[in-house]
């Protein structure tokens, strides 16, 4: 039975782990952007790790339940409250027919995730849940929504998820980037300083990407060649990774989330690693961020023990 | 086409779930016809793990799930078939040819392109003006003739949904160069016709964009609701390797096409057609003639 959508929030939209094989005509993976967090909450609520959950940027949404339900938050500090009282975050907790839940204003992070026992049961495009609202597949929550829930069982609410496999919210992180694609039109200073600034994550983050100012990256002198465009910046449009860093221009990068323009002409220098795509998710404006290189080993080392991590999360409560 | 050339492809890690693969730094229709090629062989072969396979204009980009299938095995995988592929000569491109009817000089590029004038070279002029005299034409009806009358290949689909990139199959010498915007604009109407550097394209939604706007078409390229019968099987319609021919058309006729998308019965017209590329490079005019004919036949 549904949830009613009373306030939509800043930009709620429904997301679970995204679809794939789409990319190649434009339409990206989307899907929760810290997927760490959609999956603690599930386990909460005792649904598969990836059902589809609400993402909420900044600011909640204001909904109310006409049956009883088991429901958890997690992600950004977005904490909720029942009927105006507050609840935790992190834990499963019930809900009666008739309650409201809203949410305080975001303390630290960007994106909260509300999943609900049973999942929530939108309507399934190319595979998955998720909105792709620049592709018309889903949109942001509106009020007056009726949102259905799938069946599950109610049994789960009082997990909790222990602070060591919470992450840690900061205003100051670390990012890893693989470098490679086209940073050799980067100059040897332009390198250095793109992995020894200290840049500033601007207001200018969405489900797209996410842009940084600090420092400008000086190129490689360079004829651009023919069909990239006349800025040094530029190449043959060329297929975009998720997660891969554009610097149009050499000033402002971008990191390109799971909503990407799947291609385009300006050179892209290094590829976020997967695990830290959701670092990055939880990455507030003004969020001071350093990208530090590794090696692909690396990468595949820290791959590895993001799923011993996801995986210790899914043994709490097996 | 050298050896030396089809040695040039430059492998990339794309974090720990991409491969990027570069064939060429220029854009070229052999380049082009190579990403196609060995993007055809991958889809074939569909090793376990591989999750997305995105051909693209000079390059192409496989993500995948290294988990399942280990980075340098996918590597050596990406090298042999580039190998088995070699200058793509044997190919045979199984594609379609598309018309799709363009309204040039249209009244809603027009509005838009004139509430941009700062964001542009040449303040004084529409797009297809400037386009027009820094390609050395009299008028915009040379423009319109030299943009609609050779076909064009879609050399990538992307950026967003279902929008294609075309490359005008005609020598280098003859191709329309037109820079991007000075700055992209926040609006452009869905469906304009645009230009950019060397590549042509058709907005498939209303949104950003810093391409030159000609004209738009009554067409639908994407369908998320799947209405049209050219989307029963798909939403988005265009496929990389698509091979496209603008006609113009003039306002009565745009009026009669929209109706007909209105009703849900309008249908872009396209053939099946097989596109090797030697034969095209021997002859481009002789051959271009031949696949009209092929549109045009019943």
């Amino acid at each position: 039975m549904p949830i009613e959508v009373h306030k939509p929030g800043l930009s709620t939209t429904l997301q679970d782990a995204g679809r794939n094989g789409y990319y190649d005509v434009g339409i990206p993976p989307s899907g929760a952007l810290d997927q760490y967090a959609l999956t603690a909450a599930n386990h909460l609520v005792g649904n598969p790790p990836h059902a589809a959950a609400l993402e909420c940027v900044y600011m909640g949404p204001e909904l109310s339940f006409t049956e009883p339900a088991t429901i958890a938050v997690t992600g950004a500090e977005l904490s909720p409250r029942v009927n105006g009282e507050a609840r935790p975050l992190w834990e499963s907790f019930p809900v009666a027919a008739g309650d409201v839940l809203d949410f305080e204003f975001v303390k630290a992070g960007a994106r909260a995730y509300v999943a609900v026992a049973g999942g929530i049961d939108g309507p399934v495009m190319l595979g998955s849940r998720s909105t792709y609202g620049l592709g018309g597949l889903g949109r942001p929550l509106a009020a007056g929504d009726l949102l259905p829930i799938g069946p599950g069982s109610s049994t789960t609410a009082g997990r909790v998820i222990p602070e060591s496999l919470r992450p840690v919210l900061s205003k100051e992180v670390e990012v890893r980037v693989v470098m490679g694609l086209y940073d050799h039109v980067l100059a040897p200073q332009g390198r250095a300083d793109f992995l020894d600034t200290t840049w500033t994550l601007t207001p200018v983050a969405d489900r797209v990407g996410f842009r940084y100012k600090g420092s400008e990256l000086e190129l490689i002198k360079r004829t651009p060649p023919f069909g990239a465009g006349q800025d040094p910046s530029n190449i043959v449009d060329a297929p975009y990774p998720i997660g891969s860093i554009q610097v149009p221009g050499g000033i402002e990068p971008i990191v390109l989330h799971r909503d990407a323009v799947s291609g385009g002409g300006y050179m892209m220098i290094a590829t976020v690693i997967s695990g830290d795509l959701d670092v990055v998710a939880q990455s507030a404006p003004n969020t001071r961020t350093r990208f530090v290189e590794v090696s692909l080993d690396e990468a595949m080392a820290a791959r590895r023990d993001y799923r011993q991590r996801s995986q210790r999360l899914a043994d709490l409560f097996t | 086409m050298t050896t030396a050339e089809s040695t040039t492809a430059r492998y990339s890690w794309g974090g720990d779930e991409h491969i990027f693969v570069e064939l060429a730094e220029s854009m070229s229709l052999r380049a082009n016809f190579r990403a196609m090629a060995i993007t055809t062989s991958l889809r074939e072969q569909r090793p376990e793990g591989v999750l997305e396979i995105c051909p693209a204009n000079a390059s192409y980009q496989v993500r995948y799930n290294p988990d399942v299938i280990e980075p340098h095995t996918l590597l050596e995988l990406l090298r042999d078939i580039e190998k088995q592929v070699g200058d793509a000569i044997d190919f045979s491109l199984a594609t379609r040819i598309v018309e799709i009817p363009v309204l040039y000089e249209d009244p809603w590029t027009t509005e838009t392109l004139q509430r941009f004038r700062d964001h542009h070279q040449d303040p004084d002029a529409t797009d297809i003006e400037y386009a027009a005299r820094i390609n050395g034409m009299s008028d915009t009806r040379e423009f319109i003739a030299a943009h609609s009358q050779s076909p064009w290949i879609t050399s990538m689909v992307g950026f967003v949904a279902g929008l294609p990139f075309m490359f005008q199959m005609v020598p280098q010498d003859r191709q329309l160069i037109v820079p991007k915007y000075l700055r992209p604009r926040t609006d452009t109407p869905k469906q304009t016709v645009g230009h950019g550097g060397c590549f042509g394209c058709i907005y498939s939604v209303r949104g950003a964009g810093g391409y030159q706007m000609f004209g738009v078409t009554p067409a639908p390229i994407y369908d998320p609701g799947q209405e049209l019968p050219d989307f029963e099987d798909s939403l988005v319609f265009f496929r990389p390797g698509d091979i496209v021919k603008f006609t113009p058309i003039d306002r009565d006729q745009y009026d009669e096409h929209v109706k007909q998308v209105e009703a849900g019965t309008y249908r872009i017209r396209s053939r099946p057609f097989d596109f090797r590329l030697e034969p095209f490079l021997d002859d481009p005019d002789g051959f271009n003639s031949r696949m009209l004919e092929v549109l045009r036949a019943d």
